[in-house]
């Protein structure tokens, strides 16, 4: 166990060198840098001053150079300044983090607690027609776009209750953030919950064709002792690697319905900032992201290592 | 990896085999939700290919006077702020997301059998390197690795389908290694090397074909995944520009103001958005039930 752990963990470190170079060089090469931005925007382009900009930004030194000030600063909280509003990165973008955790925390809950009972019933009924109803249910929750179920959601509240639920000021109370956060967090978890209940289901369906569940009908058990004692015990290790993951993958939906909500989250603020090219910010969100990622999924390893006794963890 | 005859699966089943349409109907009742899904992708595409006959107005034709119709017998679903017919973008939209979806999901797809094949069958160096690859690219979701691509090519249609199928690369990389490593143990390998024929050509010729039914099966399922995120970055502002009548684009010109004052403009581009990426999803179940039962529910 010890040395598939540094085994593992060397390999993380090294996807992690990977995707930061990918990140910087993808940003380096992107058409338009801040100077032409803001020069286009005053209209009136003065060489000289353009160049004192650069150089003040740091952009005219190589990339090479570049690249290491960022990750050398990386390692030591030092992000750089936002081009745009020329305060620290990490300034900018911590204060934003707890804002969009809510909201994925909120629909990480409400994606687990719909989706996993859903998908263990539809498994024990498998094709009847509450099975048939709740798999095309999660199929539709794979196939709307989440920006326009959070369109839909406020084209409802004006038609019902004449309001725009959408984020203006900061709420004040536990639950006032509560039902701030709850409407954009379903929407989101909309899409996680089905894609829960898919995977539960074909779990808890891989599982019940076990000889080991045979045996359980076969010695006199319950159905209910089958299916939740033994059948849901083991179907659950898949589950709990999507729920992991998912963790990550939320990002997508949060993205967009950051933007359609107007909640002041870092998911809408990477995209503002890919609008003005301030590559501090993005490439420092984007790199949290890899990080995050990276991090679940070592984790859900050694869960596995842990939890499951037939994985080999030796090579 | 075991490939299914139908024929003899379909006889069995007590269908009648004689035609290829009383098959299709066969299979029709079998897989009634996929029957569905594909129905709904053969109106897709029957609309992308066939969009100047089905339409009466060009989709990018503007007209001040039309500037937020409501639907009406000559507008069947209104018009947008620019007075544009939303069902002509719609219909004419259909070619884009169609593009995007086959053209990304060939590309990616295309790049990741390239590395699953070589890194699978070769090993050595080259299935080391092609790992760390994946692991790399596989570190940013989906729509974030896109996202990333996007932002850095410039928004048009042509990097839209690069930025995505760049994202899609390890999954098919994955599938097409695992399958690799199993076959290259098989005896029809062997056979073939010890009459005399290359290892290139082993790959190709006799590896690749028999790593199809995964692919079909993941590149079924990815086409859905691929319209969404074409939408998803059109929405945003960093897929496909204007004027290409784009469904996600249309949507966020019209995004929050027009929830009120004009809710056709919402409607309809996420209905479309949503039923193609339905049809898709549905068909992927179907195709996956019959091309690889051992994952079926």
């Amino acid at each position: 166990m010890g040395s598939y752990l540094v085994r593992r963990f060397g390999l993380m470190v090294l996807t992690l060198f990977g995707i930061s170079v990918i990140i910087f060089v993808m940003l380096r090469v992107a058409p338009g840098n801040i100077a032409d931005i803001l020069f286009d925007a005053a209209g009136f382009v003065d060489p000289s001053e353009k160049k004192a900009i650069m150089v003040q930004l740091g952009l005219d030194k190589p990339l090479v150079v570049q690249y290491l000030t960022w990750i050398g600063g990386l390692l030591h909280g030092d992000l750089g300044y936002s081009y745009v509003s020329d305060r620290p990165a990490l300034a900018e973008i911590l204060p934003r983090i707890p804002v969009t955790a809510r909201v994925a925390g909120l629909a990480l809950v409400f994606a687990v607690l719909i989706g996993v009972p859903l998908g263990v019933v539809s498994a024990v009924k498998q094709n009847t027609k509450l099975d048939y109803l709740l798999r095309v249910v999660s199929l539709s929750g794979l196939s709307l776009p989440a920006f326009w179920l959070g369109l839909l959601v406020l084209m409802a509240a004006v038609a019902w209750f004449g309001t725009i639920p959408i984020y203006s000021e900061a709420p004040k109370t536990f639950w006032a953030a509560l039902g701030m956060y709850s409407i954009p967090a379903a929407v989101v978890g909309f899409r996680s919950s089905a894609l829960m209940m898919r995977l539960t289901r074909s779990s808890m369906l891989e599982v019940m064709r076990q000889d080991y569940i045979r045996t359980a009908r076969a010695k006199g058990a319950s159905e209910r002792v089958v299916n939740y004692r033994h059948a849901l015990k083991n179907a659950v290790l898949p589950v709990i690697t999507v729920i992991g993951l998912e963790a990550a993958f939320l990002l997508g939906g949060l993205i967009v319905t950051e933007t359609v909500f107007n909640i002041p989250g870092v998911a809408r603020f990477l995209i503002e900032a890919i609008r003005w090219r301030d590559y501090p910010i993005v490439q420092n969100i984007i790199m949290y992201i890899a990080i995050i990622v990276v991090l679940i999924n070592f984790t859900v390893d050694m869960l596995y290592a842990a939890l499951d006794p037939r994985i080999k963890y030796s090579e | 990896m075991s490939t299914v005859d139908f024929r003899a699966e379909l006889a069995k089943a007590g269908a009648n085999v004689d035609s290829r349409w009383s098959a299709l109907a066969f299979f029709a009742r079998r897989y009634p939700l996929g029957a569905i899904g594909a129905a709904i992708m053969a109106l897709f595409v029957f609309a992308a290919i066939f969009a100047p006959l089905i339409t009466l107005y060009d989709p990018l034709t503007t007209n001040a006077s039309l500037s937020l119709a409501r639907p009406s017998a000559a507008h069947w679903l209104g018009c947008d702020f620019m007075g544009r017919d939303v069902y002509s973008r719609i219909v004419y939209g259909a070619r884009i997301s169609l593009a995007v979806g086959i053209g990304a999901t060939l590309l990616g797809g295309g790049i990741g059998v390239l590395i699953g094949l070589s890194s699978g069958y070769f090993g050595g160096w080259l299935d080391l390197a092609a790992q760390r690859l994946i692991d790399i690219l596989q570190s940013l979701p989906l729509i974030v690795m896109a996202l990333l691509m996007a932002a850095s090519l410039g928004p048009s249609l042509h990097n839209t389908i690069i930025a995505i199928s760049i994202a899609l690369i390890p999954s098919s990389a994955r599938v097409v290694r695992a399958s690799t490593l199993s076959l290259r143990e098989l005896q029809f390998v062997e056979a073939a090397r010890a009459i005399g024929m290359s290892e290139v050509r082993i790959a190709v010729r006799h590896v690749l074909p028999n790593t199809l039914a995964p692919l079909i099966v993941l590149g079924t399922a990815q086409l859905g995944a691929t319209i969404l995120i074409e939408a998803t970055l059109s929405f945003l502002g960093l897929g496909v520009p204007e004027p290409h009548p784009s469904w996600g684009r249309m949507l966020s010109e019209s995004a929050a103001e027009y929830v009120r004052t004009a809710p056709w403009l919402v409607i309809f581009p996420g209905l479309a958005i949503s039923a193609v990426v339905f049809g898709t999803n549905l068909l992927g179940d179907a195709v996956r039930d019959i091309l690889d039962p051992r994952q079926r529910g």
